[in-house]
């Protein structure tokens, strides 16, 4: 297995925060893993992406162009990937922020309204955590249990007291996919 | 730290900074830039907690001098910076190499000249291999490519800078810097002051003896006797300190030359390259200067190729054909301007060479 995952959107929506996540689940499963954040001289508001690759042995540079999946969490960042996915991969799309279709017949594509499902969970900062947990559930690349367990070793102390929303977050993301593929 | 010999998953930048605290440093000045803010902003949470001295300074070269006050008592420095910034520490960096001091300077470099841009870089190999300030002097130069080798070379940076009293530098690029990896953090060493192991280490006069850190010598031959004693200490380093790995350079036909993230693209190509049955090989040179001239000229005498690929226009290619002598041929694929070499790039350009 040699997987490349592209998390992007804009800065403040947590996606360093949600690759990193991703990486350090895959990490404690045992998987080689590496992360590399991407973001312009403006750290909030502008166009954002952090990029995982997770193997079963060593990896080599860790660089990439195309991904094999992608969670796209808004539209100036759907305009720059869409296209770019390849072949039989699976993009996640937030589909509170992107009215846009992805006109691909190769690609899996799975909706997610992640945005607004944060909000009804009380807080719309988690929506990264819907995304992540709705692309859990479609890729089953790791275990829940592991995005879950790895939130305490990925955020900063500071922010622990959000810890129990991110995991309903997860849960209620990997739920969503669960009900549309029913 | 609690996980101290679990494996954490860490920036190249964050992971210098722990292993420098571990290896017993305990005062850091910096000035921002990207791509190494990481570095700095562990620092400033971390270095305070070890009981050390964090300074964000108010400019580079203020960064580099108080790096030099620090070793002059003694103690284990650290300052970082990206391309620009780095230039500006050269004038701190030719006094503490002229007045024997030891510090660990890193350089997650971007693209250049100028201010450049952002992007990971390798341009700045000539100033890091030649000195990079004014006068007749050599810093030690490490090139790691990987989140663990950060954290191993940064120990041995400050052993080195401590048993040469000298500047040692380790070189990185923004992707490297960045980057997020698997890191085992082994465990720190005892911190002990400076008074008990360095005899030099200005930390009060009790002997009566001055003791004299300068780098100005003024006066007929002085200056010439000092340069010809750093002359000794680096032809000692040539021989003992060259660090490089090797892959399969006794059964290639192409060997790849490069450092840093450029090595690991390559190694990539090359692992491709030879399940296609092409017959390519590696040299990565960890040291950068002290530079692996033997080992890349034992392969030049089996008839080898060589490509060196760069993140810049050709400049450790210089070291290569110093090395070669003539001997073989020589050729070099580069991508500069903060621009990344693809591997199907190195791939076709392998193939053009083998032609």
């Amino acid at each position: 297995m040699y997987k490349k995952i592209i998390c992007a959107g804009f800065g403040g929506q947590g996606i360093m925060v949600m690759g990193k996540l991703l990486a350090r689940a895959a990490m404690d499963e045992k998987k080689e893993v590496v992360w590399m954040p991407s973001y312009g001289a403006e750290v909030r508001g502008g166009t954002a992406h952090s990029k995982v690759v997770i193997s079963d042995t060593q990896i080599a540079s860790g660089l990439f162009l195309k991904p094999d999946d992608c969670i796209i969490m808004n539209r100036p960042s759907f305009l720059k990937f869409e296209n770019l996915v390849a072949k039989g991969g699976t993009v996640i799309i937030n589909s509170s922020l992107i009215n846009d279709e992805l006109k691909r017949e190769d690609v899996k594509v799975i909706r997610i309204p992640a945005t607004e499902t944060a909000g009804e969970l009380g807080n719309s900062k988690v929506a990264n955590m819907v995304a992540l947990g709705a692309y859990q559930g479609v890729s089953g690349l790791v275990s829940l249990n592991s995005l879950c367990d790895a939130l305490k070793l990925v955020l900063p102390l500071h922010r622990h007291g959000l810890i129990d929303i991110n995991i309903q977050a997860l849960k209620k993301g990997a739920e969503l996919v669960n009900e549309c593929s029913s | 730290m609690s996980d101290k010999d679990k494996k954490v998953l860490i920036t190249g930048n964050e992971v210098i900074a722990e292993a420098a605290i571990r290896a017993g440093c305990r005062f850091y000045a910096g000035y921002p830039i990207t791509p190494q803010n990481e570095l700095t902003a562990y620092m400033s949470r971390h270095m305070p907690e070890a009981g050390g001295v964090f300074i964000q300074a108010e400019s580079e070269l203020a960064a580099i001098s108080m790096v030099f006050g620090a070793a002059c008592v003694g103690e284990r420095a650290l300052t970082s910076s990206s391309s620009p910034g780095i230039s500006l520490k050269q004038e701190g960096i030719s006094y503490l190499a002229g007045c024997r001091l030891p510090a660990v300077i890193v350089n997650m470099s971007r693209g250049g000249p100028g201010l450049g841009n952002i992007a990971p870089g390798q341009a700045d190999y000539f100033q890091s291999t030649r000195g990079g300030g004014h006068g007749d002097y050599r810093t030690i130069v490490l090139a790691p490519n990987c989140g663990q080798e950060f954290f191993d070379l940064t120990r041995l940076a400050f052993d080195l800078a401590d048993e040469y009293r000298m500047p040692v530098l380790i070189l990185g690029d923004g992707v490297l810097g960045q980057m997020a990896e698997p890191v085992k953090l082994k465990p720190g060493i005892k911190y002990e002051p400076a008074h008990q192991k360095k005899e030099w280490a200005l930390t009060g006069n009790k002997t009566g003896k001055p003791k004299i850190i300068r780098s100005l010598y003024l006066g007929q031959g002085v200056l010439e006797k000092h340069n010809l004693e750093l002359k000794k200490l680096y032809d000692k380093i040539e021989q003992e300190d060259v660090r490089s790995e090797s892959f399969y350079v006794d059964d290639s036909e192409v060997v790849l030359v490069a450092f840093g993230i450029s090595s690991r693209i390559c190694k990539k190509v090359m692992q491709e390259a030879r399940k296609e049955g092409v017959k390519v090989g590696m040299i990565r040179p960890i040291t950068l200067w002290p530079y692996p001239y033997e080992i890349i000229s034992r392969a030049a005498a089996k008839k080898v190729k060589f490509l060196v690929v760069e993140m810049n226009m050709g400049q450790m290619i210089e070291d290569v054909k110093l090395a070669v002598g003539g001997k073989a041929e020589v050729h070099f694929y580069g991508r500069t301007g903060g621009e990344m070499p693809q591997e199907k790039d190195i791939m076709e350009k392998i193939k053009q060479v083998i032609k």
